[in-house]
């Protein structure tokens, strides 16, 4: 098990108050927070930190960490001591249910978790709805399908713990769904130990960068790149689209970053989102003595200063 | 397995069917519906009106009430700050998107 440096992960001195552990903690939550942050590992970091400030924040959890003292060295192996843990006793760790490190379980384990955290009335004998996220292809809103959706889902067991388990779960996923709706799955929630029916599973969805097209509600992008004489005199041309290779009519004067839009066929959510090709003119390289000469002649034949609104 | 489960569950997208209740979203979220009258009345929530008697949500509302539960317990932010965040995290995006899609 690694040793897991709890003022490190805090950038905090180990002799810090309880008021800089708290700024500190504040600081990097709304850093890493999973909702606000744009950094790569934000989630991971999120949790890492709220780990350490459960620690950090209680006198009695931080005293008996500070025991271990600075953990093996780098990259050795963490073992509790025998006597770990005697002596204090831990209680109110807060809401936070999400999973702690082996490290923060070995330590505090079952005691240190969090309890319950229900905090609403509930409709007796009713399985609680649980919540999860994915990260679909888009092709799974433009064509429907079924696909295989690994889930970590929160899992009460009989003393009332809560953990994270992995579930698969195959659905079909309803054409035309936008990222940041839900996948409603009726009955696939908790299931009470009595009779009582099963809650309800609700999927937020999100979508993995398309190898072409761009997302924006329920509006996709598709930059096209066109030769300058497809522009400037008009051309069609073929373009992949969500549902098959279009002809498209590239109208005569065309300018780089030109949108060009076909109604009703973006994401086919209700009402469907449009499908929006943006131009860009890509320019054949001056690569023989041929195409030079074309270039040369075309300099010859069009006076053109692109610069012209810069005033040089 | 069971044969049940190599079928495909049939999903539905939860947003485009949902009218929401006062006691729909407090169930969903597992919150009090105290807290989430509180959500309306600073300006998290917003209240769709198709009657006066009972109040309804759209089904976006759900997404919205989830984010702002996490920033309440996860930022210690009081319900004005989170009102004010999420609204400012919509116009990010929104700019966002827009400089996305003219680059």
């Amino acid at each position: 098990m690694e040793f897991k440096d709890y003022y490190k992960v805090m950038g905090v001195a180990r002799d810090a108050t309880e008021a800089q552990i708290k700024q500190a903690y504040r600081k990097l939550a709304r850093k890493y927070h999973p909702d606000v942050s744009k950094e790569k590992d934000a989630e991971a970091r999120f949790k890492e930190v709220g780990e350490a400030y459960e620690v950090l924040k209680s006198p009695d959890k931080r005293a008996a960490y500070d025991q271990l003292g600075q953990g093996p060295a780098a990259g050795g192996e963490f073992r509790p001591p025998p006597d770990w843990g005697t002596g204090f006793e831990f209680s109110g760790a807060g809401e936070r249910d999400s999973s702690y490190s082996d490290f923060f379980e070995s330590l505090f384990g079952a005691q240190g978790r969090a309890q319950g955290g229900r905090r609403g009335d509930f409709r007796p004998g009713r399985g609680e709805d649980h919540h999860a996220k994915v990260l679909l292809d888009l092709d799974a809103t433009l064509h429907g399908g079924s696909r295989q959706l690994s889930l970590r889902v929160p899992e009460m067991d009989a003393e009332g713990r809560v953990s994270t388990k992995e579930r698969v779960l195959n659905v079909q996923v309803p054409k035309g769904i936008l990222a940041g709706q839900h996948i409603r799955l009726a009955g696939q929630g908790a299931r009470l130990p009595g009779e009582g029916p099963p809650g309800d599973l609700y999927i937020e969805v999100e979508f993995q960068p398309h190898s072409l097209y761009r997302v924006d509600g329920r509006d996709l992008y598709l930059d096209l790149p066109v030769a300058p004489w497809e522009a400037a005199l008009g051309a069609v041309v073929k373009t992949p689209t969500p549902t098959g290779i279009v002809e498209l009519k590239i109208p005569p004067g065309s300018r780089a970053a030109g949108k060009l839009r076909l109604k009703g066929r973006g994401i086919p959510a209700s009402p469907p989102g449009d499908f929006y090709v943006v131009l860009q003119i890509a320019l054949p390289a001056a690569a023989d003595a041929k195409a030079k000469a074309a270039y040369e002649a075309f300099a010859a034949a069009v006076p053109f200063n692109p610069r012209a609104n810069l005033g040089v | 397995m069971t044969a049940s489960d190599t079928e495909a569950l049939p999903g539905a997208i939860f947003e485009e069917s949902a009218v929401l209740t006062v006691e729909d979203l407090s169930r969903i979220c597992a919150v009090d519906e105290r807290h989430i009258v509180e959500f309306v009345e600073e300006g998290v929530l917003q209240v769709i009106e198709i009657n006066t008697t009972e109040w309804r949500f759209s089904g976006a509302a759900l997404r919205r009430a989830r984010v702002a539960l996490r920033l309440e317990r996860d930022l210690e932010i009081n319900l004005a700050g989170v009102a004010l965040a999420l609204d400012l995290m919509e116009e990010l995006q929104q700019l966002r998107r827009e400089l996305e899609t003219r680059r």
